[in-house]
């Protein structure tokens, strides 16, 4: 489990190192994971050990997001002063984003398999 | 006396009270949630943030010492985000098989996040830096920040938003899409993935492996095309 961790920040580290070295336009721990897909492609298959230790660290994804969640203490004049367009634009998008992106992978995948 | 203000003196100062505080708020929202039957609008996430900014605006404690301490947590999303690499390739072969499909549906999804947001609230008179606070919305905190500064909006805004995001997406994603009839668990993971990143990724596991491994692979590829998007769009609107 300790080495599946440290394997986890290696690869979040080889991430941020590329990233400030290339001036890529994308976070380092995308890039991190990016790369350790690759590679678990490459070596075929996913040690248990290391994929034990990664669904255990994403079964409390939600958790984390916390701490930058209670950070709206710091915006509360701003939201309350533009909550209701806020929320508007919030939900509306959102909503189109689920629909096109939901309808368009199902209805390409089905034309495919028929 | 003298002791119980050593006592306080030590806990204000140390991470350890706000770090013990945010797990045990979330662990009792989850308990709420499960008890419920995942009631959607107890998500713990909501309710967890909900509470603690009551508890700081109460005590009056500043954000910053707060994140002094839940820090901890906040760091093992970096992790987190390099662990979502495990599911994805679990499903190498279905990814091989539909990686056209996958790709025009992201392209779809991933631009209208961005422009119906800007479209959305520009009709709505949104105040400009809120508006450019939030045409990232839709991806993982980390890049949705990065996006954030790089375009010239409020960073820890666009935290606040991201978050909300994902969980309005999480709430209505799965009955929205049943509406439509997209039964598919792929179809539902990409679109919560794209639309709601890891918030809407964690609901996605709810309804099962393939769904997440789906979810988790359209928030990581739609972190990377908003990154490059955004800007770009812009530049094009002249925002």
């Amino acid at each position: 489990m300790i080495g599946s961790m440290a394997a986890l920040l290696l690869f979040q580290l080889a991430g941020e190192i590329i990233v400030r070295l290339t001036g890529a336009p994308l976070p380092g721990p995308v890039l991190g994971m990016i790369l350790l897909f690759v590679a678990l492609l490459g070596r075929g298959s996913t040690p248990r050990v290391f994929g034990a230790t990664s669904r255990g660290l994403l079964d409390y994804l939600a958790l984390l997001f916390v701490p930058a969640g209670v950070g709206i203490i710091t915006h509360l004049s701003r939201v309350a002063d533009e909550w209701l367009a806020i929320a508007i634009t919030l939900v509306a998008s959102t909503a189109l984003a689920i629909l096109v992106t939901g309808f368009t992978l199902q209805a390409l995948t089905h034309r495919r398999g028929r | 006396m003298n002791r119980l203000t050593q006592i306080w003196v030590y806990i204000e100062e140390s991470p350890l009270l706000w770090l013990a505080l945010t797990l045990c708020v979330y662990w009792l929202a989850q308990q709420l949630y499960r008890r419920t039957g995942a009631f959607a609008l107890l998500n713990p996430v909501l309710v967890s943030v909900t509470v603690l900014v009551a508890i700081l605006a109460a005590t009056g404690t500043p954000y910053d010492d707060y994140f002094d301490g839940a820090q901890f947590i906040h760091f093992l999303l970096g992790p987190a985000t390099v662990a979502l690499a495990v599911p994805l390739a679990a499903q190498a072969t279905e990814l091989r098989r539909h990686w056209l499909s996958i790709a025009l549906a992201l392209g779809a999804g991933s631009l209208t996040a961005v422009i119906s947001a800007m479209a959305i609230g520009w009709a709505m008179g949104l105040d400009g830096q809120t508006l450019l606070s939030m045409l990232s919305k839709s991806v993982t905190t980390p890049i949705a920040m990065g996006v954030s500064e790089q375009i010239g909006g409020l960073p820890s805004l666009t935290a606040v938003l991201v978050i909300v995001t994902g969980i309005i997406g999480a709430l209505i994603g799965i009955p929205l899409l049943r509406l439509i009839r997209v039964r598919e668990p792929a179809a539902k993971g990409l679109a919560m993935g794209v639309a709601a990143h890891g918030i809407g990724t964690a609901r996605a596991f709810e309804h099962g492996e393939r769904a997440g491994a789906y979810a988790g692979l359209g928030m990581g590829l739609n972190g990377a095309l908003t990154a490059l998007l955004v800007p770009l769009l812009v530049w094009v609107f002249g925002f």
